[in-house]
């Protein structure tokens, strides 16, 4: 593959500039979250012996090997911590790839928000579609009851999730550190496997005072629910941890025998890495992201060998398609190259993805696209069939789906490309991408026209000043909006993410995804359309 | 003509021997006891013989056994060796009794030589000066003197007397040590030297009136009166002094009608020579004579028992050569023996370096025998350019798995004084502090560092998934990765952390990680680059690099509270035999009370209380053997 990129050219380096801060104030952001509930916290929490969420995970998967966090930024941009008091992420455990979960007791003792809630369900749904057995680091004061409203009725799925993934046959281990009451006691009461920490773990429906409120019984913590009680004498815990890094030498112990196989074909061995410089892609993404730029520069540094196949090169150009491999596995790409998609990139979109349903085959789609062209022309010429042609496509398709947002995500090209509500097993932005129903000034412009002609229906006269104040605020709303870390924080992606990193996310979540098996939509041949 | 030969001895002798039959063309045989059945002199054989059992006296000591494996495996020859039976002239006879080659002296050779004090006796009779001390007319102007076994070797019985009042407790002592060790409590006493050094000629002659003298060696460096380090010619030695060791050395073969390889020692002190002793068999030391002659001992011995003419001429010496032992040992804790499986045992080869090994990869150190692993030689046009290259092979050595004196080896072959040749006897002892200070702390740092980065890489490479993906990736990093090492009583915590593809530290200031791949680890620190080979196994580690192997304990993360031992344990050291218990259950102890004595490698070791308390547990009883790290007693702390 060749490369025009040119390392040394002004243009590059004010991209790679804009992209370094991008990525630096993307660290910034997930400091936040990785703070947990800030130093003092901590420190208070160290003082009781205990471990952060992020220390416990550090400890629980195998030594040196990566942990992918996802939903870093869950909660960003609202009135909730950022990181939603849980730590969710992809793991090795005895060479298992797991889904952990960690609440984080250091923000408000781990008390679950609708964000914490969000983030469970997400890593819920990521577990079930790729088969991953979940181990839960249990420490959670149980539902922050000021926003009980919100997670009571919703939340009662995390238990109820736990037991589909056994019957699933993907097994489910609860470690309780601390706190795991009245609701939260669910959570090891659903899991296969129990361990609890020798005077840390706290596990009943109701404590000491609500005891004593129904029953009028005086009793104490280790009496109804101490993980010595619940060891000898419920029997609801299968391992008593002498402490919490016993805990977790347990929990390694129980997933080394669980008997784990994936069921995914394994990756080709002895691959080459890219040949082109994966550290250029810093300098590839124009700084302004209606500067279109072509992804095949960022597909040459992202798989095995920098090697594309690429399909229909010469149809649809505003759409590339091709063969190539990640980390080992075959892959199928669908990247946008000029932004707009018309009829012959939404047909040629649509047959590609069903060719990759034909032979199994993942696909990862790289958004960069303003959505399906408009204008009489064009919808003369069938846009809205063509386009659903494509989104029907991405819709039925059942080999796993990766989408990464490089720049703009508009409109339905937003669902073309497999967009959130299109359920990819992993979905990330790069710092500085952005995701709405169109660009901002578009949309301010768009909802100025609409006004304009109500006025004029009306025959009410058009306040030029008021417009003109309403689409710089329309603009600056839409604008934070659309901002990768908003979408992320309200859960639309699994991260935001540093283009580099991009090979070895994806070669992260495509291991992760061979524990399920791959098979493409049967039923119709292919149509040529 | 000898045509199949029995080696009734162990080790890197046996395999010495061997290497010259095979070159001669006579057929091997091996004896060995139980422990060394896997040995590598055992498997170079061509045949071996079992002796059942493992100490010395069931086995290598059994003449009987081992004349009777002669004649089951149809040789012709026995060659003793050095140690054991070498120097037993009763074998000596039962061996030609049998109608086998002895490949060595005479057993009245052997007889006369064996008592120290008749050998004294004769040398002086025949003009060589002797170190002696009548012990019946001692005075204080004799002190300080040495005591030592007529009938001793090895520094066993040997004893330094410095005041008249403890001489007849010490004289009690070094009698009742020798009776037991040799079976002949017999002394004698000699004044000793102690910046003396000592200097060896070595005699070969044949049955035909020849007698070669074949230089002399410098085998000054001792410690507990064992050699470490030799070399031929001893330095520093004026050409008188030489001249008339040379010539007091063959008087003394001479002097008992010598046949075959012996060797006569002397201590010089300036220009003062004194007969010590003459052993009547191959010395370990040989190969730098065999260096500096271009001879094969061993074929020359063999060639004298078949009753071949020596030439008349013995050849000239050329260049200079010394020798380094590399004893499994810890010089650090007063050389206590060690023992272990050696993970990796690869000295480089090069022109002029020589190799006696007892082990390889994958070898046992045991309990039983001797702890010397390996001679070292290295063979130079002049003493300079000869310490200089052994100092480079030691350096690029891979002796993994078993502690051993190397680096002591190293720190001596970098001493001023040895490098200007101004040795002693008690030089080792005066130096111990310095040449068992091992790597500066920095160099250990980076040794450490090397380690950690080079075990997460490989980790991170073998894993059964994501074994692509760069070592302890995180796209969140919340805190370092973090690993802990011990070396001896030091701990080294090293933290590191994933950036992008590589790892990063800043455990050691000014140095930073420039690659990682496969078992290499490339450190830059400042405009330097070091590459580190880093290799695991099990809990330990081993890097090498520019300074040398350095191995360290990982200490693991988890420890199932099920094999944690009690607070106030005492545990074996090492692999040992029970031999005393001090104390019952119950009995009241304080810190330093000896509790269980325990013997391994021929060496006492006394387990005491850590503390001042009461033992409340005691597994240990006389005569058991345990592995290392077996619970021995507890003892509970006096609150």
């Amino acid at each position: 593959m060749r490369t025009s990129v040119d390392a040394t050219s002004p243009g590059y380096a004010a991209n790679r500039e804009v992209m370094l801060e991008r990525v630096a104030d993307l660290a910034a952001q997930q400091a936040a979250a990785l703070a947990g509930g800030g130093p003092k916290a901590v420190e208070r929490h160290h003082r009781r012996g205990k471990l952060t969420a992020r220390e416990r995970v550090e400890l629980l998967i195998d030594p040196d090997s990566p942990f992918l966090e996802l939903g870093v930024l869950a909660g960003w941009g609202t009135d909730f911590a950022v990181g939603g008091s849980v730590v969710t992420g992809l793991g090795v455990i005895e060479g298992v790839e797991c889904l952990i979960i960690a609440h984080d007791p250091t923000v408000k003792g781990g008390a679950s928000n609708p964000v914490t809630v969000r983030k469970i369900f997400r890593a819920n749904q990521i577990a079930a579609e790729n088969r991953l057995p979940t181990v839960t680091l249990v420490e959670s004061g149980g539902a922050d009851l000021q926003t009980q409203k919100d997670i009571f009725i919703p939340g009662g799925a995390v238990f109820r999730n736990l037991t589909a993934a056994s019957a699933d046959r993907r097994p489910t281990i609860a470690l309780v550190f601390g706190n795991s009451t009245a609701g939260g006691a669910y959570v090891p009461g659903m899991s296969d496997y129990t361990v609890m920490v020798k005077d840390g773990a706290k596990v009943f429906l109701g404590g000491p005072p609500l005891v004593k409120m129904a029953t009028g019984e005086e009793s104490d913590d280790e009496s109804l629910g101490g993980a010595e009680m619940h060891a000898r004498t419920s029997g609801l815990a299968d391992y008593l941890a002498a402490d919490e890094l016993d805990a977790l030498r347990i929990g390694r112990s129980i997933v080394r025998r669980l008997n784990w196989r994936k069921l995914g074909p394994p990756p080709r061995r002895g691959y080459a890495e890219p040949l082109l410089d994966t550290e250029e892609l810093l300098g590839i993404v124009p700084s302004d992201l209606k500067v279109p730029f072509d992804p095949r520069e960022v597909i040459g540094r992202i798989v095995d060998g920098s090697e594309f196949d690429e399909f229909k090169p010469l149809y649809g150009t505003s759409l590339v398609t091709g063969w190539a491999q990640l980390h080992g596995y075959p892959i199928g790409i669908l990247a946008n190259a000029q932004g707009v998609l018309f009829s012959q990139e939404a047909q040629k979109a649509a047959q590609f993805i069903q060719l990759a349903n034909q032979s199994d085959t993942p696909l990862l789609f790289l958004h960069n696209t303003t959505g399906y062209m408009v204008g009489a022309q064009y919808e003369q010429g069938g846009i809205i069939k063509h386009g659903a042609q494509m989104i029907n496509a991405v819709s039925n398709s059942t080999v796993p789906h990766l989408s990464v947002v490089m720049g703009a995500s508009y409109g339905a090209g937003n669902y073309g490309m497999s967009g959130r509500a299109y359920d990819p097993r992993f979905m990330f932005s790069w710092a500085g991408a952005k995701s709405a129903v169109m660009g901002p000034a578009q949309l301010a412009g768009v909802i100025s026209i609409v006004s304009q002609q109500a006025a004029a229906a009306r025959g009410a006269p058009f306040d030029e000043q008021a417009d003109a104040a309403m689409r710089a605020l329309v603009e600056k709303q839409v604008e934070e909006q659309s901002l990768a870390y908003f979408t992320s924080g309200l859960g639309y992606d699994d991260g935001v993410i540093d283009p580099r990193d991009t090979r070895t996310i994806l070669g992260i979540c495509l291991s992760a995804i061979h524990s399920a098996p791959v098979a493409g939509a049967r039923g119709y041949g292919v149509f040529r359309l | 003509m000898i045509r199949k030969l029995v080696v009734a001895n162990r080790g890197e002798i046996a395999r010495r021997v061997f290497r010259t039959c095979r070159e001669l063309g006579i057929a091997t045989v091996a004896v060995h006891s139980d422990a060394d059945a896997t040995a590598p002199f055992v498997t170079e054989a061509d045949q071996a013989i079992r002796l059942p059992g493992n100490a010395p006296a069931d086995t290598y000591l059994r003449g009987d056994l081992i004349i009777e494996a002669a004649r089951a495996a149809g040789a012709d020859a026995i060659h003793p060796g050095y140690g054991f039976l070498s120097e037993n002239a009763a074998f000596a006879g039962a061996v030609e009794a049998a109608g086998l080659t002895w490949i060595g002296p005479a057993p009245e050779s052997i007889a006369t030589m064996g008592s120290k004090i008749d050998a004294k006796r004769l040398m002086a009779a025949a003009g060589v000066p002797v170190l002696a001390a009548d012990l019946a007319t001692v005075t204080a102007s004799d002190l300080p003197l040495l005591v030592k076994a007529s009938a001793g070797g090895g520094g066993r019985g040997m004893r330094i007397v410095d005041s008249l009042d403890r001489l007849a407790d010490q004289v009690a002592r070094a009698e009742a040590e020798a009776a037991s060790a040799f079976g002949d409590g017999t002394v004698f006493a000699e004044p000793y030297l102690p910046t003396a050094r000592h200097v060896e000629v070595q005699i070969l002659a044949d049955t035909h009136g020849t007698t070669w003298v074949l230089g002399d060696r410098d085998c000054s460096l001792q410690r507990r009166h064992q050699k470490v380090v030799e070399e031929a010619p001893a330095p520093l030695l004026a050409h008188e002094t030489r001249t008339s060791l040379h010539a007091f050395a063959l008087a003394a073969a001479q002097a008992v009608g010598y046949r075959g390889a012996g060797t006569v020692e002397f201590l010089v002190d300036g220009d003062r020579i004194f007969f010590l002793e003459m052993n009547t068999r191959l010395q370990v030391e040989h190969p730098v004579t065999e260096c500096v002659t271009g001879l094969d001992l061993v074929a020359l011995q063999i060639a004298v028992a078949e009753g071949r003419p020596l030439p008349a001429q013995a050849p000239p010496i050329t260049g200079h050569a010394i020798e380094v032992r590399l004893y499994a040992e810890d010089p650090a804790a007063a050389f206590a023996p060690q023992t272990g499986h050696v993970r990796a045992f690869d000295i480089p080869h090069h022109p002029g370096v020589r190799m006696d090994s007892a082990v390889e990869a994958g070898s046992e150190v045991g309990v039983h025998y001797d702890a010397m692993l390996a001679k070292v030689i290295a063979h130079a046009a002049d003493r300079d350019a000869a310490i200089r290259l052994l100092d480079g092979v030691l350096r690029r050595a891979r002796l993994h798995g078993v502690t051993t004196n190397l680096d002591l080896l190293r720190a001596v072959l970098s001493d001023d004084e040895f490098i200007a040749g101004r040795v002693h006897t008690t030089l080792l002892d005066e130096r111990l502090d310095r040449w068992t200070a091992g790597p500066d702390p920095r160099s250990l740092a980076k040794a450490a560092l090397a380690a950690a980065i080079g075990q997460a890489t490989r980790a991170a490479a073998t894993s059964t998934v994501l074994d692509r993906i760069p070592a302890a990736w995180r796209n969140a990093a919340a805190q370092p990765r973090r690993r802990v090492y011990r070396r001896g009583p030091d701990r080294y915590t090293v933290t590191y952390s994933s950036a992008g593809r590589r790892l990063v530290s800043d455990f050691v200031t000014g140095v930073t990680v420039a690659d990682a791949h496969g078992d290499l680890v490339v450190l830059s620190d400042g405009p330097i680059r070091e590459t580190y080979r880093v290799t695991t196994s099990g809990q330990s580690v081993d890097v090498d690099g520019p300074a040398g192997s350095v191995s360290f304990e990982l200490i693991p993360t988890f420890v199932d509270p099920a094999d944690t031992v009690a607070p106030g344990s005492l545990v074996a050291p090492m692999p040992a035999a029970v031999t005393d218990v001090a104390v019952e259950l119950g009995t009241v102890v304080a810190k330093g009370d000896p509790i269980v004595v325990l013997e391994a490698m021929k060496m006492q070791h006394t387990v005491t209380a850590p503390t001042d308390g009461t033992v409340t547990g005691l597994t240990a009883t006389v005569g058991r053997q345990v592995v290392a790290g077996a619970v021995l007693a507890v003892i509970e702390e006096k609150p």
